[in-house]
């Protein structure tokens, strides 16, 4: 295609922008919403992903050992139980933590009533297992329990099945959310270019008539969508760069040294106003795409 | 030029429009379609540009085999064929010079081409000191002229017109066939229907008769053959 036709296509898809007037006002308003909601979906996941994941790498399994008189046969029970869940393929690592160890830790958080204790520590001797996949915690611990010497085995039963449940549903009802929007969104624009293409039936069929490709029809109907999905994007862009550039001034010194912590502004709003722009595109591309083939048979 | 072998055409309602036409027209030629009113003379006008594509039967023009011709090269079909309408089709938010320019930019010629071959034949149709004009300042005549000359200007083999006249005047139908006459002269193959009983009488040329979609008579320098 030569340059010069690039640029009457350009000219083409501005000049029916203005022309279509309110069907165009119509169709940015609805990508705005659409992508708004898409621009904080994304950052409200993305930070949750980021916060299941802070609490999914501070999941352990404690494994109580059984208690064994004799020293030796103790030091030979532990060696053996510690070689048998390294052996294990799911784990990442094993933390071995002796019962005084244990007894201070507790005298460290609740403070030296405990100290008493320390005469006949009622405690056990204690292994720290983490998994490399947190989510294959449960299958670890059970493997473990299964091993010999175990006591007990415990992790954050419950809890841990409980905010991938939670995270799992609100993406799925987000998601739904966003569909439904992005071809209420489709649709509108693929209406206002059906618009577009009635007006200009005439000067279709007589480009047709003389030999004009699919392509150069297309074209500009195309590109229209396209400066449609652009607009668009360009609000909800404003709007999620400055809310949370400012949630995060003020959430992140109150975060400080927590174990849960926002991400950061850099990668995160370049990756979601990526997201909100190319999906901005897509829509109109998409919509027009709809009517272009529909009301041209091409 | 044109070639028809056996062509039939029916429209997706059931009516035969085309019951087996055969037909040969060659280069340069000028050849009347006439026949009553819904014998099928534009559908034998629009199975030429592939606006209609045959049932069955073949349909060879200037070489190509419209009926394994693909869609995307309905258009380089296009190129070599000019039409012009009863209705003109012309482009209102266009001046003279742009309606025709047109045709030549969406085929992507040339600028200075483009100037050259619309002035060209805006002074052949005898339009040349109007080019600034929009056609609802023109009469029915000067659009034809202008529809014509958009039809011309890439210079095709075969020009093809329905009814050209059907809006016009008496007088203006005349200067219109004095166009098409002298677009004959340089050797284009012109392929005309018309109702025009005065025209076809006077301006003796190839007359093809059709009648319920078949070809009913073919006469070189024939005359109109129905009463008006
Ligand atoms: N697109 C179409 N779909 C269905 N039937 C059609 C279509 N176009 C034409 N016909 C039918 O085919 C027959 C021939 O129509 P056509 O337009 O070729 O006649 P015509 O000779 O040009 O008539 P006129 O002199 O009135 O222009 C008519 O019966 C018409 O109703
Ligand atoms: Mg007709």
């Amino acid at each position: 295609m030569k340059g010069r036709t690039i640029k009457r296509h350009f000219r083409e898809s501005f000049k029916t922008l203005s022309r279509n007037g309110w069907m165009t006002f119509a169709s940015i308003s609805a990508v705005t919403v659409t992508l708004l909601l898409v621009g904080v979906f994304a950052i409200i996941m993305m930070n949750l992903n980021k916060v299941a994941d802070d609490i999914e790498n501070d999941v352990e399994i404690k494994v109580l050992i059984d208690i064994i008189e004799d020293p030796n046969q103790a030091k030979e029970a532990e060696d053996k139980l510690i070689s048998d869940i390294e052996k294990l393929p799911e784990v990442k690592e094993v933390k071995y933590s002796s019962k005084e160890n244990e007894l201070n830790l507790l005298i460290e958080d609740f403070g030296d009533d405990l100290s008493l204790f320390e005469q006949s520590n009622p405690l056990r001797n204690v292994l720290y297992v983490k998994a490399s996949d947190p989510q294959q915690t449960a299958k670890v611990a059970k493997k473990i329990d299964a091993l010999d010497n175990t006591y007990e085995v415990v992790y954050g039963e419950g809890k841990v099945e409980k905010l991938f449940s939670f995270l799992n549903t609100s993406r799925n009802v987000g998601l739904i959310l966003i569909v439904g929007l992005l071809f209420t969104a489709i649709f509108l624009i693929s209406n206002t270019i059906r618009i577009t293409i009635i007006a200009r039936r005439d000067e279709i069929e007589i480009m047709k008539l003389v030999g004009a490709t699919n392509a150069f029809v297309r074209i500009p109907f195309v590109l229209e969508g396209m400066w449609l999905g652009v607009l668009g994007s360009i609000i909800p862009i404003a709007v999620v760069s400055i809310v949370y550039y400012n949630v995060y001034n003020v959430l992140q010194p109150r975060l400080h040294g927590e174990l849960v912590q926002l991400l950061d502004l850099s990668p995160l709003l370049y990756q979601v106003n990526a997201l909100i722009i190319v999906l901005g595109i897509f829509i109109g591309v998409w919509g027009s795409f709809m009517s272009v083939r529909k009301f041209l048979k091409i | 030029m044109i070639q028809m072998n056996n062509v039939v055409k029916k429209y997706p309602n059931g009516v035969v429009a085309a019951n087996g036409i055969s037909v040969d027209i060659k280069q340069g030629e000028f050849v009347y379609v006439v026949g009553p009113s819904g014998a099928g003379k534009s559908t034998f006008i629009k199975l030429m540009y592939r606006e209609e594509k045959p049932t069955s039967g073949e349909v060879i023009i200037a070489g190509t085999n419209l009926s394994t011709l693909k869609n995307r090269q309905v258009p380089y079909l296009r190129r070599q064929l000019g039409v012009v309408f009863q209705d003109f089709k012309l482009l209102p938010r266009l001046n003279v010079y742009e309606n025709v320019a047109f045709a030549l930019e969406v085929i992507e010629e040339h600028p200075k081409t483009i100037r050259k071959q619309v002035m060209d034949v805006l002074d052949l149709v005898g339009l040349k000191h109007k080019v600034r004009m929009f056609p609802n300042e023109l009469s029915g005549g000067e659009q034809q002229r202008v529809s014509i000359a958009r039809s011309i200007v890439n210079m095709p083999k075969v020009v093809i017109a329905d009814e050209p006249t059907g809006n016009l005047d008496p007088e203006t139908s005349w200067e219109i066939m004095n166009i098409f006459e002298e677009i004959n002269a340089r050797g284009t193959t012109v392929v005309m229907a018309t109702h025009n009983r005065e025209i076809v009488n006077a301006i003796r040329k190839r007359v093809i008769a059709i009648e319920g979609g078949l070809i009913v008579r073919d006469v070189d320098g024939g005359d109109y053959g129905y009463e008006g």
